[in-house]
């Protein structure tokens, strides 16, 4: 379980998060929704430990954030942000190859390549494992580092709109994945996303987030209903149901 | 493998090169001994100066995010120079000369460690995302460096700035033989370090958030790359001046030459391009065209060509 407490967050005199208390369930995928501004990828990146905690705290299954090393950190979550470019010329298998670098620190023996290897699979990168990773698109790109965040094989992934730049079919088994990796293997997942039809389908506990508050939390259900997602982006939308899931209709 | 091949290959030839600049047309008699004397020392400066060259600028284009920066370009080496002429300012000449080589030296590397990590470290630790923007401030910085040298040189009599302005080229040809063994130890201990630090700069160069996610103390080892990095641009600065292309030419060469990305492979093989091309370039000047023209103005011409082609090609990446 991942629990903060009191967490603000400023940014010069913005403020991005405003005294937030939470528990994110451990053994299930989370969605941050909410409007651009909310201050869900701050959120997450604070939990990741991406950037510096200003007031409050985080821990993680009990260990505490800013006592714990990150070292040790690395081996129970792994964080996934929004991509930058690469400087290095990497090959696929290499880029994946990192995510067992917690484990083994420079010295990869055979079972760091089999783990690699299943997880290249597992985003069917294997027939690209031996392109460069400049030479590959974009959505090609970011499956690559999903599945280096998978081959990490931590307790906790945490992403940050891992389905940017995925076509439609990519973005579903991507879903499907991570699902799968929470169910099979045990695994929590905390995801930030843009497509709230993405959340209603597969999430297991939806928090929504507003002007750096969290507005709602519960289960899809609980959360996704027309009148939270209307006050929540400000705009009407109507949720129907479809395979007992909520469905939102927000483009119509 | 492949580049377990490259390094031998390159280990091969400076093992060649070696033996040509030490043994090619030696004198018999009692000649002999002072010529190779003279020699290993002039071939200990050069290896070092190339060695700390290469290992400084690959270290630093890892850190920078970029391969078309160098240590020099963003000022490292003017940094120093501005040291050199305040010391001659303060002490005056007789004092200047008269401070122990050795420990001055010492000082001097210290002081620039300390001064280049808190500098490049707050650009760089956090500005990272921002290329232009740290290309650009470290441009002006090296600006801002070398406009302050020129005022403090201004200040001084004409005297001490003869001084300052003989310490202020690059020459390969006037190694101080004293500095040597100094030179020798801190390029040793700057190589070991980043040797060490090889597999931690391979997710450094992943960028801060996959290398903070991966469990990589980012802050601290970029500062620790940069210490290092102003450790090797500090002796290669005091043996031969500043030479601002060299390393740019040498790092071109590796990523060339290499085809992974592994520092374990890049710094070894950056070191021994680096000492090839300086030992050669200097055999050919010295021996065959008989000193008529400086090995450092070669190597920077050529070097700001490759320079103008990179950026031409759009390879600021």
């Amino acid at each position: 379980m991942i629990r903060i407490s009191d967490l603000s967050y400023r940014i010069g005199k913005a403020t991005i998060l405003r005294d937030i208390s939470t528990e994110l369930p451990k053994g299930a995928l989370t969605a941050l929704i909410g409007p651009n501004g909310a201050g869900k990828s701050t959120l997450l990146r604070l939990i990741g430990r991406l950037e510096p905690l200003q007031t409050g705290s985080v821990s993680l299954d009990g260990a505490d954030l800013a006592s714990t090393r990150t070292e040790d950190l690395a081996l129970r979550m792994a964080v996934l942000g929004q991509q930058t470019a690469i400087a290095s010329r990497l090959r696929l298998r290499e880029l994946v190859g990192f995510g067992r670098w917690p484990h083994h620190r420079g010295r990869p023996c055979a079972k760091d390549s089999a783990i690699v290897d299943e997880a290249l699979a597992g985003f069917a990168l294997g027939d690209l494992a031996d392109r460069f990773i400049d030479e590959i698109s974009g959505g090609q790109a970011q499956r690559a580092y999903l599945a280096m965040t998978v081959a990490q094989d931590t307790d906790w992934l945490l992403l940050d709109e891992p389905l940017n730049n995925l076509d439609m079919a990519h973005a579903r088994a991507l879903m499907c994945r991570l699902a799968e990796l929470v169910r099979g293997s045990g695994k929590s997942v905390v995801t930030v996303i843009h497509e709230v039809n993405y959340a209603a389908a597969w999430a297991d506990h939806v928090v929504a987030m507003k002007d750096g508050r969290i507005v709602a939390q519960g289960t899809p259900h609980e959360v996704l209903t027309s009148e939270t997602l209307s006050m929540l982006y400000d705009t009407p939308v109507t949720v129907g149901t479809h395979q007992d899931r909520p469905l939102i209709l927000h483009h119509v | 493998m492949a580049d377990r091949r490259v390094m031998l290959c390159l280990a091969a030839v400076l093992g060649l090169v070696v033996a040509f600049w030490m043994l090619q047309g030696l004198p018999s008699g009692q000649a002999r001994a002072f010529v190779l004397k003279l020699r290993a020392e002039r071939l200990l400066g050069l290896l070092l100066v190339g060695i700390s060259t290469g290992i400084a600028t690959i270290l630093f284009q890892t850190v920078a995010a970029n391969r078309v920066l160098t240590p020099q370009i963003m000022g490292f080496d003017s940094l120093y120079m501005l040291m050199q002429t305040i010391m001659v300012a303060t002490f005056g000449i007789a004092g200047f000369s008269a401070l122990p080589t050795g420990v001055k030296f010492l000082g001097e590397v210290g002081v620039m460690v300390l001064l280049a990590s808190i500098l490049f470290g707050t650009l760089l630790g956090k500005g990272v995302r921002d290329i232009p923007r740290t290309i650009l401030t470290g441009v002006i910085l090296g600006v801002l460096f070398r406009s302050l040298n020129a005022f403090v040189g201004r200040v001084l009599d004409p005297n001490e700035y003869a001084v300052v302005q003989q310490a202020s080229f690059a020459s390969f040809s006037k190694i101080d033989a004293s500095l040597l063994p100094v030179a020798l130890a801190l390029t040793a201990g700057g190589v070991v370090a980043a040797l060490c630090l090889s597999s931690r700069l391979d997710v450094l160069g992943l960028g801060r958030d996959p290398a903070i996610s991966l469990g990589l103390r980012h802050q601290r080892e970029v500062l620790a790359s940069l210490a290092i990095v102003a450790l090797l641009v500090s002796v290669s600065t005091a043996l031969v001046g500043p030479i601002t292309f060299f390393g740019l030419i040498v790092a071109g060469l590796t990523h060339g030459l290499t085809r992974s990305p592994r520092h374990a492979a890049l710094l070894p093989v950056s070191a021994m391009i680096a000492a090839v091309t300086l030992i050669l370039g200097q055999l050919v000047f010295e021996r065959v065209l008989g000193q008529a023209a400086f090995l450092s103005v070669v190597i920077e011409f050529a070097g700001g060509l490759f320079f103008l082609f990179l950026l031409i090609r759009g390879r600021i990446r």
